[in-house]
This record gives C-alpha cells, sequence and structure tokens, in this order.
C-alpha cells in the first residue's frame, strides 16, 4: 500500500447525499479480475451529462472529493476504492461514510476523512466560488486547511500509523502466526467446516 | 455488567488483544464468490501465499450466472472470464467451489445456511455486503472487501475495530399479511441508511421470535441497508429445529455440545445497548419503497410524499432527486403506480419460503398484460424443493417465467436487466439508481406484493385481489 502523509490537490465539490456504491461504480464494471482500469466507470451514470461537476474543465485533475453525508452505502465492492483512485482522487471527505467502505478506503491508501457538515458546507462553498483553490489534507497534522477554513479531524491511531507508513495488512497479522495456531488448536470440533462429508 | 449477543460472540473469537490496535479475529467461515474474489487470489499468487484453512473456506457462482440456457457457454465474454477465473483460482488453491450446473450451486447467503454451515455463535465473512443475511442464526456475519478476502484467505482472521449495539425491539405480533420484508422496509425507513452506521444491530422482541429462520435471514440480511455492520437474532429452538441434520451441522455428541454453547448466545439482562430503537409490530402493513435509496419507503397505503415535507434540506433534495429519476409525482397514491417487470428472488427473499408465498398468491390467476415476471430460486436446491412442490407449474400457468438458481435481476450482472425507464417491483434489496440495469426504475416489496403486483400490473397487496375480479380456479390436488 502506497504511505499517505499529506496531499494538496484541487477539489470537486459533490452535492449528494447517500452516494451508493452502486452510483460509484456500477455492477457491470465489477466483471474484471484486475485492480485497474474502473477510471471510466467511476459515476458513470452521472457523467453522461456534461453539467456533472466531474465533466466541468476546470475541475480536471481535481485529487481531494468533498461529498455529502453517508457516502460509500451499499455493496462491498472494493472497486468502488479502485475506480475513485483509478481516477485520481486521493482523498474523500465527507461528513458520514458508510462503514465498508471506510475499511476498504484505508485499506488502500485512500484517505476517508469525517468533517463535521459545517466544514464540508464551508469546502463546497470554497471551492465552488474559486475551483482553483487548494485543499490540504494533512494526516501528520491530522488536518484538513483550505483558504480559511482549517479543521482537525480524528483518525484512529492504528489505521493512521499503517497509512503514514504504508504497511501490509496481512504482513502485520502473520507476526501473529504462533496466537493464531494457539486459537486454531483449542476451538471446539462442533465448529463448521467445509471438507467434503 | 452483562454482555450483548454480538460482544459474546466477539469476545469468543479474539486471538489477540492489545492497547491501541484493533482486535485480530478469527473467522470460523468464509464464503467466495465470483465478483471479490479474483484480485485476492492475485494478491496470494504475487506473496507465495497459500488459503491457510481449506476447511473453512466455499466458493459459488452466482452474480454472473445466466439464469437461462444454462447448458450453454456465457454470452457475455467479461462474465465467463470472471467464472473461469474463480475455477481456476479454486483449482489452484484447492478451494471447495460449486459451480453452474452442481446441485450445491446458488445464492452465496441461501446456500451456506441451506448446507448447515451457518450456525449459532460463528464469525461468516464474505465478499458481499448482504453477508448480513446469515446473522439469523446468532452468527457475527458481515461483507468484507476484495483485501480483506485476500487477508481471510492468507490468515484465517481479521484485524477489526468495535462495534457498537443496537437494539431494535419488536413489541407486539405482526398483523396477517404482513411480512419479514415490510418489518425490515419498515425499519430502514424508521432509522434511516446511515442508522446503523457503526452498530451490530440485533433484533428481538415477540415479534421477532416468531419469526421462522427464513423470515429471520430476510430481516437479518437487509441490515447493511440501515448501514449497520451486521444484524442478529439470537439462537433458540426454531435455529435448532432448522439445523438439525443439514449436511455440515454437528452430529452426535458435537451436536449436544454445540446446542449446549449456542443457548448461552443470548443478550444478558444486565447488558446495555448503546442504542436502542422499539418498533410497534401491530401497525405494520405491506411496506414499499418509492425512491432510490431502501430507506426512502412507506406504507403500500400511502401517497408518494412531497419532497418539501422534509425539514432536512439534504433529505428534501434526496427526495427531489428521487422522485424525478423515479419519473413519481409527490401525491400519487403508492397503489396506482404501474410495473412493467415483477422480479422474486436474491438473497433477501429467494427461498422456499418466499417461492411458496408468492406462489400461494398467485396461483390460478395470471400475470397482467404488458407485465413480465420473473421468478429465481436463490440456489438449485431452493429450485428442486420448489419443482417437488409443483410451485413452478404454479409460476408458469400464471405466465410468470421460472428461472435457474442465482442473483439475477437484483443487480443485473447477468443478462436479466430492466431496460431504461421500465419500471420494477422487486423482492430484492436495493432500489439504488440503476441498480436493475441503466435507467431502471425499482421498488422494493414483499413476495406476496411482488405476486399481487404481476396480477393488478400496479402495486397491490394480496388483499387488493380480493375486490378485483377473481379469477382463481379450484385446485386440483
Amino acid at each position: 500500500m502506497e504511505a499517505f502523509t499529506t496531499h494538496t490537490g484541487r477539489a470537486v465539490p459533490l452535492r449528494r447525499s447517500n452516494v451508493d456504491t452502486d452510483q460509484i461504480i456500477p455492477a457491470h464494471w465489477l466483471k474484471k479480475v484486475t485492480r485497474d482500469g474502473f477510471e471510466d466507470g467511476l459515476f458513470e451514470a452521472w457523467r453522461k451529462d456534461p453539467e456533472f461537476v466531474l465533466n466541468r474543465p476546470e475541475r480536471a485533475g481535481a485529487s481531494v472529493l468533498v461529498a455529502g453525508p453517508d457516502f460509500g452505502t451499499g455493496s462491498s465492492r472494493e472497486h468502488a476504492v479502485w475506480a475513485l483512485q483509478n481516477y485520481g482522487f486521493k482523498t474523500v471527505l465527507s461528513s458520514r461514510f458508510a462503514d465498508i467502505f471506510r475499511g476498504n478506503s484505508l485499506k488502500n491508501g485512500l484517505l476517508t476523512v469525517v468533517l463535521p457538515q459545517e466544514t464540508v458546507d464551508a469546502l463546497w462553498e470554497l471551492t465552488e466560488a474559486d475551483p482553483s483553490a487548494e485543499v490540504t489534507v494533512d494526516l501528520v497534522a491530522r488536518e484538513v486547511r483550505a483558504g480559511g477554513i482549517t479543521a482537525g479531524f480524528e483518525l484512529d491511531e492504528n489505521a493512521r500509523w499503517r497509512l503514514l507508513e504504508g504497511l501490509d495488512d496481512i504482513g502485520l497479522t502473520l507476526r501473529h502466526e504462533a496466537d493464531i495456531a494457539a486459537y486454531e488448536a483449542v476451538r471446539p470440533s462442533f465448529k463448521p467446516s467445509t471438507a467434503l462429508i | 455488567m452483562g454482555r450483548t449477543l454480538a460482544e459474546k460472540v466477539w469476545d469468543d473469537h479474539v486471538v489477540t488483544r492489545a492497547e491501541g490496535e484493533p482486535d485480530l479475529l478469527f473467522i470460523d467461515l468464509h464464503l467466495l464468490h465470483e465478483v471479490t474474489s479474483p484480485q485476492a487470489f492475485d494478491g496470494l499468487r504475487k506473496a507465495g501465499r497459500k488459503v491457510r484453512r481449506l476447511d473453512l473456506t466455499i466458493a459459488t457462482e452466482d452474480h454472473n450466472t445466466p439464469t437461462l440456457d444454462i447448458d450453454k457457454p456465457i454470452a457475455d465474454p467479461v462474465s465467463r472470464t470472471q467464472l473461469e477465473t474463480l475455477r481456476r483460482n479454486c483449482a489452484e488453491f484447492g478451494v471447495r467451489l460449486h459451480p453452474l450446473g452442481d446441485v450445491e450451486q446458488g445464492v452465496v447467503h441461501v446456500v451456506g445456511p441451506q448446507l448447515g454451515l451457518t450456525q449459532p455463535g460463528t464469525t461468516v465473512v464474505c465478499g458481499d455486503s448482504h453477508t448480513s443475511t446469515h446473522g439469523a442464526f446468532g452468527a457475527l456475519a458481515f461483507g468484507i472487501g476484495t483485501s480483506q478476502v485476500e487477508h481471510v484467505l492468507a490468515t484465517q482472521t481479521l484485524p477489526l475495530a468495535p462495534f457498537r449495539t443496537m437494539a431494535v425491539t419488536v413489541e407486539g405480533e405482526l398483523p396477517e399479511g404482513v411480512t419479514a420484508k415490510d418489518l425490515i422496509l419498515a425499519v430502514i425507513a424508521r432509522i434511516g441508511t446511515g442508522g446503523g452506521q457503526g452498530h451490530v444491530i440485533e433484533y428481538r422482541g415477540p415479534a421477532v421470535e416468531k419469526l421462522s429462520m427464513e423470515a429471520r435471514m430476510t430481516v437479518c440480511n437487509m441490515s447493511i441497508e440501515a448501514g449497520a455492520r451486521a444484524g442478529m437474532i439470537a439462537p433458540d429452538e426454531t435455529t435448532f429445529a432448522y439445523l438439525k441434520d443439514r449436511p455440515h451441522a454437528p452430529k452426535g455428541e458435537d451436536w449436544d455440545a454445540a446446542v449446549a454453547y449456542w443457548r448461552t448466545l443470548r443478550t444478558d439482562d444486565d447488558a446495555v445497548f448503546d442504542r436502542e430503537v422499539v418498533i410497534d409490530a401491530s401497525e405494520l402493513s405491506p411496506f414499499v419503497t418509492w425512491g432510490t435509496n431502501p430507506g426512502q419507503g412507506a406504507p403500500l397505503s400511502a401517497d408518494v410524499p412531497d419532497p418539501a415535507s422534509y425539514a432536512d434540506p439534504s433529505e428534501r433534495f434526496a427526495a427531489e432527486k428521487a422522485l424525478e429519476y423515479m419519473g413519481l409525482t409527490a401525491g400519487q397514491a403508492l397503489r396506482d403506480i404501474r410495473v412493467d417487470t415483477v422480479f422474486v428472488g436474491s438473497c433477501t427473499n429467494g427461498r422456499i419460503e418466499d417461492l411458496r408465498a408468492a406462489a400461494g398468491v398467485i396461483e390460478g390467476r395470471k400475470v397482467a398484460d404488458g407485465v413480465r415476471m420473473l421468478v429465481v430460486p436463490g440456489s438449485v436446491r431452493v429450485a428442486l424443493q420448489a419443482v417437488d412442490e409443483g410451485l413452478d407449474k404454479v409460476f408458469t400457468a400464471a405466465g410468470a417465467e421460472w428461472r435457474h438458481a442465482g442473483c439475477s435481476m437484483c443487480l443485473g450482472m447477468n443478462p436479466d436487466q430492466l431496460a431504461p425507464g421500465e419500471r420494477s417491483a422487486s423482492t430484492s434489496n436495493r432500489n439504488f439508481e440503476g441498480r436493475q440495469g441503466k435507467g431502471g426504475r425499482t421498488h422494493l416489496v414483499s413476495p406476496q406484493v411482488a405476486a399481487a403486483t404481476a396480477v393488478l400490473g400496479h402495486l397491490a397487496s394480496p388483499a387488493d385481489l380480493a375486490g378485483a375480479t377473481d379469477v382463481r380456479t379450484p385446485v386440483e390436488v
């Protein structure tokens, strides 16, 4: 996983709530068997509208998505995270994320930042008025800065450390190999097994 | 202080616990399907890793599988590649797979329970958000992303941040004609699509205890639609009776030991939930959605709401957008909404009781002119049982299409899709924009409402059929 320390970029203000993963990446894209090449599927239905914010020329190259509440609801598809990353987004800001989407994002180095809705509103106003305004998301200082806005954010220490270091979860878990083996040794015999009978 | 059911199951699976770190949890059962696994197997291959516990892992094909002509090669080359990739991965790594054409094939969340693999007090994961279905057995079951699929394949564990607990207590009794689907749609409308965020919901109370196992699965299935991590119901005699003698249920002394343990899986009287919601079952009636998220629902007897009636500006905006997409007008009676398609199936309502319920309504009647009705059993086993009971004949005699098992039109990854502008009454779980096909419009309903809607051509409940011209013919036994 690529480490995330701090990122500065222009923003896409997405004034929609409940953006579900079917909107982020429609199901027919899920037939791919790789982690890349999803950029054209990102918000596919909405992008047919030339006025959709992502299609505006002044948003080209933007890397910070400022979204409405309940972003990433619905399916567990990690393809939603890959699509955002393939397109070029490094971070998503919202007042509330769906749990599975959030977990998936942090495992891929896409930093999802929870901010109060008032801060999201202020960022929308700032970046709508001035599309060239840059937003800095600083994981070291746990702070979002843009124009006159400065807002702290929370992220649990362990998730933050893994992101800052770009650590692989599986590698970390395998340090506990002996503990896993010890747990397996005392599992009750009545637990289910998929072995063919 | 006492513990909740969810906390007990969690505690029994902790492999390591350390200050400032997520708990490392052991996973008892890992279900795989073709959509969310290819990149995970690829990761294992690149790192030179194996599947740690093949005996706790099982795969089936469901999302891409066609429901017609299953003996012919799959027409869509991309779908075919994905299924072939799963077959290759399972063969290479040694994972048990039930492919298209196998008698145990079906929707992953129907297959696990019917094999008896889903058991109380277990941890169950799958790269699919509707893994919450398995919580009906008192399992802690939740959907995971592909990175986590790879993690479980490699280690049989997951590092997990703690959750909060929520009780949804359903007092009283469900009125005649009101189903588990109506109940869960009403719960989601009440708490919202983000209402369960960060929580594991335990459904409890007299109305829940009375539900069959399959109805409990319908309720837990849609926990994710309320934003919850998982949904659970404490195991009881109904659970034990369902599991007894299933292929992978414990046998002999193991059965006795298992039941003794399962009986301990109840929330302690002095346990405290972080949040509690109480629903009065007697106030519920058939429930349908009108919008583009599962929280946008109302009783069938209601009208399409006026967006202006929402105090919250973002909800108002969402309602306006939804009505525009759905082609509906505020104030229009929900019963007046005409549909083109009726879909009965999915991990929410694709089990035998669901098919019986829909067949019971449509038996001796006809699907309305201009309406197509698809009946897609959740698994091959469900299909065989339905054929054994003659349900397939009931559906085809009514003019419905009887299809092969799979996810089908729930998400339209296979050819079963809505055309742009088409409208469905669907027993599935999501009414998102484009979910059932680009530009398609979805109303979520129970199997009974689906069947009545098919007959009348507009959203309706079985009670509405009594007033309509009754073409019911005597049933030959």
